[in-house]
């Protein structure tokens, strides 16, 4: 091949003047793979799940107990938030009657209290302890709207509770 | 009878058109496409079956890492407004910061604070690449008597007045209650009642009361 510049011409014969006109299609099976290649890779990396948020009212702090709501007692049922995603609960207002659970029974220990009570008494008393999660605190939140709980608070724990909590523990290590 | 010969026909299909809406698509997702900010705080948010979209416009979050510890910040929106917190602090607080400080901390996109106050000044003047670096002691929140946040929460509400705020409490899955609690103890006292807790959104169980309600009411049983 000659390769040059302008001096080639004159090798070539008298009624041929110009190149081999070529064609000026290009084999665009490439560029459409890559097309495509990139196109994966956006959709793949564009935030589809926007967090969501939880909604969330707090009480107003009532120094006055008499100005507090009441509620029926028997209606009441209190989930205590304890360590290693256990939670303790009973019903009423005898904290003595404590029972554990874990996240995954939780649900029908509520829908079974709502259902033997009458559902505008009925309340579910949220008590994270010092050593629950952020998680747990989340997800049981979260199982009030999933057992359509309409009315539930949440409450700190007291130091009876503590007690309660651990001896209930020992009580169950012991078995 | 001789038999008509098909012409062999060329396989090779015209490229163009599909290169084309290759093209024309992959145009749409790059614009589309909005990066997750680098965040300077990874945190593991838990899930819920709330399918409402966490606002993103006047927020204020508040974040709580997997160690318990608490970080505030303002979206990058609201510059005023988060001149106007620092300043509140300052005086407040007595912290001596100077405008050249505020001036530099504001530049910082996505700028947190994750300090108590007697090391707020010389917080302001890191830069996001010595931060890096350095582990933050978080706000306090745990003690009541010393429940940095109740200030913090104060300022914001005044720099916010007359506009509506949201307050995003986003925290990690293995962080622990008490963190939360005084987050919430903080808001309390400033009679700011509502908040939101950031979640990943999942499916709601299959068979629960509130799947049983959505079918009823005819909507789709998935948090989308």
């Amino acid at each position: 091949m000659d390769t040059s510049g302008g001096g080639g011409k004159h090798k070539k014969g008298p009624g041929v003047k110009k190149g081999k006109k070529l064609s000026t299609r290009v084999d665009l099976t490439p560029m459409c793979d890559l097309g495509f290649l990139l196109i994966t890779f956006f959709i793949f990396t564009t935030t589809m799940s926007q967090p969501t948020a939880m909604q969330m009212f707090l009480p107003k702090d009532v120094k006055n107990p008499e100005e507090q709501n009441k509620v029926k007692n028997s209606a009441v049922i209190t989930l205590m938030l304890g360590k290693d995603d256990k939670i303790y609960y009973y019903e009423g207002d005898d904290p003595t009657k404590m029972l554990q659970t874990t996240f995954k029974k939780v649900r029908d220990v509520v829908l079974d209290k709502k259902r033997r009570t009458d559902p505008k008494d009925f309340m579910v008393v949220l008590k994270p302890t010092q050593d629950a999660t952020y998680k747990n605190t989340v997800n049981i939140l979260d199982e009030m709207t999933i057992d359509e709980v309409k009315r539930y608070a949440m409450v700190d724990v007291s130091p009876t509770e503590y007690q309660l909590i651990q001896k209930t523990e020992t009580a169950n290590a012991g078995q | 009878m001789a038999r008509a010969k098909l012409p062999r026909k060329s396989t090779a299909v015209d490229m163009t058109a599909m290169c084309d809406v290759a093209f024309l698509l992959l145009a749409f997702f790059i614009l589309a496409t909005k990066f997750k900010p680098p965040e300077a705080l990874t945190v593991n948010t838990p899930n819920s079956v709330q399918t409402k979209i966490a606002s993103d416009k006047d927020v204020v979050t508040v974040t709580i890492d997997k160690a318990g510890k608490v970080y505030f910040s303002v979206s990058e929106s609201n510059r005023t407004e988060k001149g106007e917190i620092l300043d509140a602090i300052n005086t407040a607080k007595n912290l001596g910061i100077t405008d050249a400080e505020k001036k530099a901390w504001m530049n910082i996109p996505n700028a947190y604070i994750g300090v108590p106050f007697n090391q707020l000044k010389a917080f302001l003047t890191k830069t996001p690449e010595e931060l890096k670096h350095v582990v933050l002691p978080g706000i306090p929140v745990l003690d009541s008597n010393d429940n940095q946040m109740v200030d913090w929460f104060r300022a914001t509400a005044e720099a916010f007045q007359g506009k509506k705020m949201n307050v995003l409490v986003k925290g990690d899955d293995a962080s622990k209650y008490p963190s939360f609690g005084g987050v919430i103890n903080a808001l309390k006292k400033n009679d700011m009642m509502k908040f939101q807790i950031v979640t990943n959104p999942v499916a709601v169980p299959v068979g629960s009361e509130l799947y049983k309600a959505n079918m009823a009411s005819g909507r789709k049983g998935s948090a989308e």
